[in-house]
This record gives structure tokens, sequence and C-alpha cells, in this order.
């Protein structure tokens, strides 16, 4: 593809998904440019819980289980270069990773859904520990009594979210990424040698577009020949005035964040467009966590939010290339965190060449039924 | 560094820091500290920087003491009552330690 | 024995100042059933706090406009309406199914649920953020929170106290000091000159109102017995543990002078975070400096059933409030069937009068004492988020690097994600945002407020627990 000169790439979508890819491009040595949308945009980045986590993702979609595995073996490295590019250290912290469980009934369930995740996988099954109470507390002292046991994955971490979001931006900046805010794209035309991208008032060119817009995907897809079926589940969070550390490892619902800060969330309820918080909601996660660590009973609520994940029909990222427009490329996922260093230093390093490589057609949104096969 | 324009009708003792004051009953615990002078109230998670009484309505959140074992509490908007203990200065709330 | 006690009522009020008293007072005429909630321990709001046991004796020292106050806590208190004090909403939310609200109260560390049919959100103002080198230094305070202390337990400060800022409440507290024979070292008057021709306008219904008549006198009582500084254009406070000295500005001449007790002071804004995270929309006003809900003539804000009185609505003083409190009230009595829309009209017509009667001079006060630019939008040394320590220049740093508004800074720095959620730090935000992007303010926005508005324990929370399933990622 010819370059356009001024760019090589735009990236639909200013969020971890977008930045993470922007990232990657520039690590190729590619002329970049983002557009994102306003500041009240839905932006599912910004309602993210910063777990790096493997651990039971995956039942039933080995190929996504161990495309996650090589995301979280990637961590590090992607920190790493990460604070080299922007001097700003995320935080990430790699020990492991728990889920605990409130009765003898959600024990076995994590027991059977280790032993599925080890069928489909075989051998390339990664480490997972099923664990009792007594094991637990030596690893999580302020543990409660209600809790009968849970799983830990060594694979797992958390980072902070915030400077994980400062770092890429700065690292963007510092490369010459041209970050467009306020820039909601109405309208993607493929022409002769890539695509023209119609902002309010202003038409770009570009050789390749990459669409990481979230939920505004679905919109967008069609118009290169593409299709994101994608929905909104909303998450809320809870997060706590700021306390000694108490806690060492993330659990997947309830971690401490470096500033001293909990967080607590793993809400799910279906809602296409409307980030409010419930106090229903809020007070069942509130529930859980004193459930869980009976001492954060007197911790304070300083804040809630809530924001949208992004889930596709089967709840796996969607990779796409374009069959009928081939300069255009689709990414979308819900665990952006996660998958941050796989879209940064693989799945960028396979755009920035151009193709999306076979092994990633498991991903396309061809596998969902209702897509149309000509795609 | 605050004084009193005349004698309350009804004096109690609390303990702040340790020290037993006098104040007046229906005093909140900020016009406790203040007229006891003790300031700083607490210093800061970020930088520990020094923090006093501010806005003395509860919408600030810098008068953050612990009063009577529970740490992060508003003293402006706690109201001083016969026995209880105050302690300025803590950095960040500790639950563990509150359990003891 | 006991009955259990109701937690339904038909109109659920927060806040027991002016609007509110007034509001449950009306409300309770037209047979509704209501509910008023304080968070202090007596009901009278600022303006009136701990009127109904204040140990000052002397009565000229806070003077009369205070205990005025007093007949309306007894009215309030008598009227039928229950009222709990102690009482902190942390939360409405609307149920756009059943059209009923939820309203959380925490009282005694433990959460309450309450339903009603309509809510009167009337929480008053806050001081408006002022943001200056040294502000966050033990000793100084706002002059609200001192006078708060003059009226609740007669407590004054005592060594070098200075008073600094603009507004007609810091010549108040002056006068309540010179009456209390409480020795004041200066009062830096921050007011711009500027503003006497922005204000020159307004001047006509200035001159016959109820504030020109009060503040000649007062200004003249101020003048004999305080020392006052004109012409301020900065302030700076120092000090290592706690204030010691104040450095400031008067055209090109800076001096220093020490000081004890700094009591800042430059106006007061509403208080936004309940409507807010109930979903109520706000605009800016260039007048006044601040968000304040968008209202219909009933005090309807644009969530259907939820009311705005008094200063929460946009500062008018405590008479205003009183009669906003009546107005909203009323209108939800309309609403509710149990007032005939001819018959409330016939009131709002007198009720409107007597607003405009009170609201007379208000727009000089606005234009007089708007405060300066640099105390709003400060240099980029100045702590502005004072919860998260994040200075002036980060903001605007963070606006050129592309952060579109409050929302995205507070992603970048923190502000706003404190305890106080924005309250201190929101008008400053948005401001800077606006002024380093050439946009309004209005275009800017505000921090997205969310509930639980005042903090309530993750225990207290868990016990509101209900009989539903919350779906879990894991």
């Amino acid at each position: 593809m010819i370059s356009s000169g001024e760019r090589d790439f735009v990236v639909i979508g200013g969020g971890v998904v977008g930045m993470c890819i922007a990232f990657g491009l520039i690590r190729k040595g590619l002329k970049v440019t983002v557009l994102d949308e306003g500041d009240r945009a839905l932006r599912a980045s910004r309602g993210n819980f910063a777990l790096v986590w493997l651990h039971t993702k995956g039942i039933g979609t080995p190929e996504y289980s161990k495309w996650t595995r090589r995301s979280v073996s990637l961590w590090k490295q992607f920190a790493d270069e990460l604070k080299a590019a922007s001097s700003i250290d995320v935080g990430l912290e790699q020990r492991g990773g728990f889920l605990l469980c409130l009765s003898e009934e959600e024990l076995q369930g994590r027991i059977r859904a280790r032993g599925q995740l080890q069928h489909e996988l075989g051998e390339d099954h990664h480490p997972l520990e099923i664990l009792r109470r007594n094991q637990l507390a030596a690893m999580l002292p302020a543990l409660g009594p209600e809790v009968v046991g849970g799983s830990f994955c060594p694979l797992d971490g958390h980072v902070n979210a915030l400077r994980l979001f400062g770092a890429l931006h700065r690292a963007c900046e510092l490369r010459g990424v041209v970050y467009r805010p306020n820039s909601t794209v109405e309208r993607i035309t493929p022409v002769q040698n890539g695509f023209e991208v119609q902002l309010p008032g202003e038409k770009l060119s570009t050789p390749r577009i990459v669409l990481a817009a979230g939920l505004g995907n679905a919109n967008l897809a069609p118009m290169v020949g593409m299709s994101a079926p994608v929905r909104g589940e909303r998450g809320q969070i809870i997060v706590t005035e700021r306390l000694d550390r108490f806690l060492d490892y993330p659990v997947g619902n309830v971690r401490q964040t470096d500033e001293g800060g909990v967080m607590i969330g793993a809400s799910k309820e279906d809602a296409d467009f409307d980030t409010l918080t419930s106090t229903p909601v809020l007070a069942d996660l509130a529930s859980d966590a004193v459930r869980m660590f009976p001492v954060l009973s007197r911790a304070r609520v300083v804040r809630t939010w809530s924001a949208l994940r992004v889930l596709s029909p089967d709840e796996c990222p969607i990779y796409d290339q374009s069959k009928v427009y081939p300069g255009a490329f689709l990414v979308t996922c819900h665990s952006g965190i996660t998958l941050a260093a796989a879209h940064a230093l693989d799945l960028a390093a396979d755009l920035a060449e151009g193709l999306l490589p076979r092994r990633l057609d498991i991903f396309s949104a061809r596998r969902f039924s209702n897509v149309p096969t000509v795609m | 560094m605050f004084r009193r324009l005349c004698e309350p009708t009804l004096s109690i003792t609390v303990y702040i820091d340790g020290r037993e004051v006098r104040v007046a009953d229906g005093d909140s615990v900020s016009t406790a500290l203040l007229c006891a002078g003790n300031l700083p109230v607490r210093r800061t998670s970020v930088t520990s920087a020094p923090r006093g009484i501010y806005c003395g309505m509860g919408v600030c959140f810098d008068c953050l003491v612990t009063i009577d074992g529970e740490g992060n509490r508003q003293a402006c908007l706690t109201t001083a009552r016969e026995g209880m203990t105050v302690k300025t200065g803590s950095g960040r709330r500790s639950l563990s330690a509150e359990t003891l | 024995m006991g009955e259990v006690e109701t937690t339904d009522f038909d109109l659920l009020i927060v806040g027991a100042g002016p609007a509110g008293m007034a509001a449950a007072v009306e409300a309770v005429t037209h047979g509704l059933t209501v509910a008023l909630f304080d968070e202090g321990s007596n009901a009278g709001g600022q303006i009136y706090r701990n009127v109904s046991i204040s140990p000052i004796s002397d009565k000229k020292i806070l003077g009369e406009d205070y205990f005025y106050g007093a007949r309306l806590v007894a009215d309030a208190s008598s009227c039928g309406a229950r009222v709990v004090t102690g009482a902190t909403v942390w939360m409405v939310e609307r149920h756009a199914e059943t059209s009923l609200f939820s309203v959380g109260v925490l009282q005694a560390g433990s959460a309450k649920l309450y339903s009603a049919r309509g809510v009167l959100i009337a929480t008053g103002a806050l001081e408006r953020p002022f943001p200056i080198n040294g502000w966050t230094l033990p000793g100084v305070m706002t002059a609200g929170a001192a006078q708060s202390m003059l009226k609740a337990s007669g407590a004054v400060p005592e060594g070098k106290v200075v008073l600094a800022g603009t507004g007609p409440l810091i010549y108040l507290l002056a006068a309540q000091f010179a009456r209390g024979q409480v020795p004041v070292a200066a009062l830096l008057d921050t007011t711009p000159y500027a503003n006497l021709w922005k204000a020159f306008a307004h001047l006509p219904g200035f001159l016959v109102s109820a504030y020109f008549r009060k503040g000649v006198g007062l200004l003249r009582e101020v003048g004999r017995s305080t020392r006052i500084i004109r012409g301020v254009t900065s302030l700076k406070a120092t000090g290592s543990e706690r204030l010691e000295a104040i450095t400031f500005e008067v055209g090109a001449r800076r001096r220093t002078i020490a000081a004890d007790t700094m009591l800042l002071h430059q106006g007061v804004v509403p208080q936004v975070n309940l409507a807010m995270a109930a979903g109520c929309r706000h605009s800016w006003s260039a007048e006044r400096l601040a968000f304040e809900p968008d209202l219909d003539q009933g005090c309807r804000s644009s969530v259907p059933g939820l009311f705005i009185a008094g200063d929460t609505g946009g500062i008018g003083g405590a008479l205003a409030a009183e009669i906003s409190g009546t107005i909203a009230a009323l209108h939800f009595a309309r609403d509710m069937g149990k007032v005939a829309t001819s018959v409330c009209d016939l009131k709002a017509r007198s009720l409107k009068d007597d607003m405009k009667k009170v609201l007379r001079g208000r727009s000089f006060i606005d234009a007089f004492y708007k405060p300066a630019e640099v105390f709003r939008m400060p240099a980029d040394d100045v702590v502005v988020c004072r919860c998260e320590e994040v200075h002036a220049g980060e903001v605007r740093a963070a606006a050129v690097r592309g952060a579109q508004g409050p929302n995205q800074t507070k992603t970048f720095l923190r502000t706003g994600m404190g305890p106080c959620q924005g309250r201190l730090c929101g008008l400053t935000v948005t401001e800077l945002m606006a002024r380093t992007l050439d946009k309004t303010p209005n275009e800017i926005g505000y921090f997205h407020i969310r509930n639980p508005v005042k903090p309530i324990t993750l225990g207290a929370l868990a016990g509101l627990k209900g009989d539903g399933e919350t779906r879990r990622l894991f």
C-alpha cells in the first residue's frame, strides 16, 4: 500500500485498545493518527478494573485462553518498553491472582471449571491451583471466615490503570503519534489508495485504518466491509478511601491499588448505552467484598462508577481484516488491559505488515452465524 | 488558637492525642481541636503535607482524625462526647490497627 | 408495642435550611406526608446554624437576621413533618418503572432506604474554592467555617487574624468579630476595582434594595473597626507546619504580614453533587460563575418529580431560599393533585412578586463581588485539587495534551477522585480547561458525579443488600 505520506494508519478510538495498537505501530516505525471522541464519550477503558488476568478465561474457547496467556507472558516486556518510552512506571505486579468462593457449591464450580480448562488445553494448560481456606490464609491474611476456598493462577496480576493510560499517551506523544480528540468519525469511505475518513468539517485520507472504537465499531465496521456484532454490558465499580496495604494480591472482584484505595467490582448487567450506577448492584458488590474481607466493613466508599464492557456474542475478541478492503482492520475485545501487551507487541506487528495471520482467523467475526459469509 | 467568647454552660472532657481537654458540650470535634490548638490535624497520603480545618462543614475532607478508634472521621461533622478519644496525624487509615 | 416507623413519604426533603424548612411547612398544609432530613445535629442549615441552641447570649453580635431563623426552625419542627437530624443523604435515585424515588440515608453509621413520590433537594451552598499558594496550610480556613464556629460554639480565633477575599459575608464576619471584640489584623479585599464599572448597570435596583440599606451600615461599621486594604491582586500563605505569614500585592507593592489565622471567602456556590448524581441537568451561569440546575418556574429539575430550591438552585440568599422552598412544595402539591392549578398559579404569582423583592440588588452583588480570574484560575504552582494534591499547571498541561474535559483530566491526574468528589476543585478545573482550550465552561462540562455523594461504609452499603441477585463476572 502506498503511504499517503502524512500517515500510514488512522486508528479510530483512543482507549486502551486503540492506544496500544498505536504504540505497537510506531514501534514498527509507522506514522499514526489516533482519532478520539470527547470528554463524556462511553470510553470502556475508563471503567477498567486494571487486572492482567488469565485464570479461567477462555473456557470453551481454548484459542482465546492461549492468546490471553501469550499476552500475560508479554506484559512485563510491554511494561518495560512503556517505561523506557514514557518514563512512567505503570506499577505492574504479577505475582498471581485469586478467585474466592463463598460456598462449597461455588468451590465445586471452580474445580469443574479448572478441569474443563485443563481438558481443553491439554499439554498447553497453564498453572491454576485450587486452594482450600487454610492454604489461602497465608497469602490473604485478612480473609473472612465465610471463604471456603478459591483458585490461584500464578501468572495473574494487576497494574495501575491510570498510569497505564498516562504512559501510553506520553509514549505515543513523544514518538510522534498525532492524537486528535473531539474527532468523532462520521463516515469512512473506501477510495483508490485507502480510505477517506469524514470528521465534523474535515476529511482525512489514509492508506490503512484500524477500527478500535469499542461499541462504536458496530456502526463503522460495515462502512469498510466488516461486521462488529458487539453489545454493551455494564459493570459497576466501588472505590474506597486510601487504606494501609492489607491485600497483597488481586482477587478477581477485589483489589487494592498501589495508592491504597480498594476497588470492588465484577457485576454484569445488559445495558447498551447506560452508564448509571445503582444501589441494589452496589450493595451486592459491597456485600461480597465484606464477606471475603470483613475488615472492609468499616472502609468508606469514596466514589463509584460504571462502564460498558464491549462484548462480542461469545465474549472473545474480534480481530478482522476486511476482505473487500484489505487495508481496514477491526480490533475489539473486553479485556483491553490483559490483552494490551499482545495488542501492542504482537497484533500491531501483524497490522504493520498489512496482513492478519491465519492463526488469528478464529477471531474473525465470520465465526458468528449471523454474519454474512461474503465478508 | 481559638478561644470562647463566653464560658460554656456545660463542659465535658475529651482526650486529644492523650491529653485531657475540656470542651463545651455540643462542640464539634474540629472546634475542640482548634480551641486546644491542635494543628496540624493530619498529614496527606500523597506528600505528607500538613492539613488542618478548612471548610468546617464536611465538604473538604481535610479534618480527618481517628475518633474512638475509628480512622478517617470528619472532625467538623462529629459532636464531641464525654470521654471521646481523638488522635490526630494518622497517614493512611489502617483497618487492621483498628481491629485490635 | 411501638409501630415500625414508615420509610415512605409523599415528599422527601434533603436539607433543613430555610428552603427545606419552608417547603416542609408548605407541603404539610396541603396534606402531604413529608420527611425533612438534615446532616447537622439541628435544623437551620448553615445560615441559621444552631440558632435554636446558640450559646451566644448577646444577640447583637450575630445580628437579627440570624435569629429570624429561630422562628423558621420552630415552625418546621412543629408542622407535622418528620424532621430527622444527624441524617446524611448519600443518594437519590429515580426509578423509571415506578416513578418513585429511592433515597439513601445514613444515620449513626447505618444506612436505610426511604422511598418517596417526590424529592426536594435543598442542600444549600458551599464556599467557592479559593485556590492560592498555601491555602492548604493549617490555619487557613474559610470565613464560613469561622462564622459557623462563632454561631455554634461562640468560638473565635486568637492571635493575628486576617480576613481575605470578597463578598458580603467577609464584611459581615468582620463586623461580628468587631462586635465580639475579636481583633482582626487586616481585611485584604480582593474585589477587583473594574467590577464597579461592570456592576454599574445593576446599580439602580441595588440602591432600593435591603442589601444596600444593610450593606451601607455594615461597611461603615467595618470601616470604623477594621483595617481594610483594598485592591489586593495576589495572596500567598506561607509557613512550614502551619500558617505563619501572608504575602499580598496591591498594584506594584508587595507586603508580608505575620498571621496565625487566615479566613478566605469569595462567595458561595450551589452544592450540586446530589442533584447531579440524580441526573439533573446543570448549566453554567456566566453571571454567577457556577453550575446551576436547569429549573422551571415551579423549581422542577430535568428529572420528573425532583425539585430543587434555595441556594442549590442558584445563590439567592436566605430569604429567597425560603420563598423558593415554598414555591417548590406548592408545585409538587399541585402535581400530586392536592392543589387546583388555578389556586397554585394564583399563589405562585404572589410568591414570584415576593421573590422579586428579596432578589432586588442581587444582580449588583453578583457583579460587584465577582471574584477575580487570578483567584479562580491560579498560577501553575498552586494546588487546585486538595485531595490528590494536583497543581493548576498539571491541569493546563493535560488540556494541551488532549484531555477535552474534566473527566478525561480525572483519568490522567486523579483530580476529582478524592473524597470531596470535586467540591473543592470542580469549578477550578472546569474554568482552567475552558480557558486553556478557549471554550466556554458549559462546553467543557463538569465532573461526572455519582452516588454515594457522601461517604458510606461498605458495611452500611452491604446492609442494603436486597433479595435480587446481581450477576457476577466470576
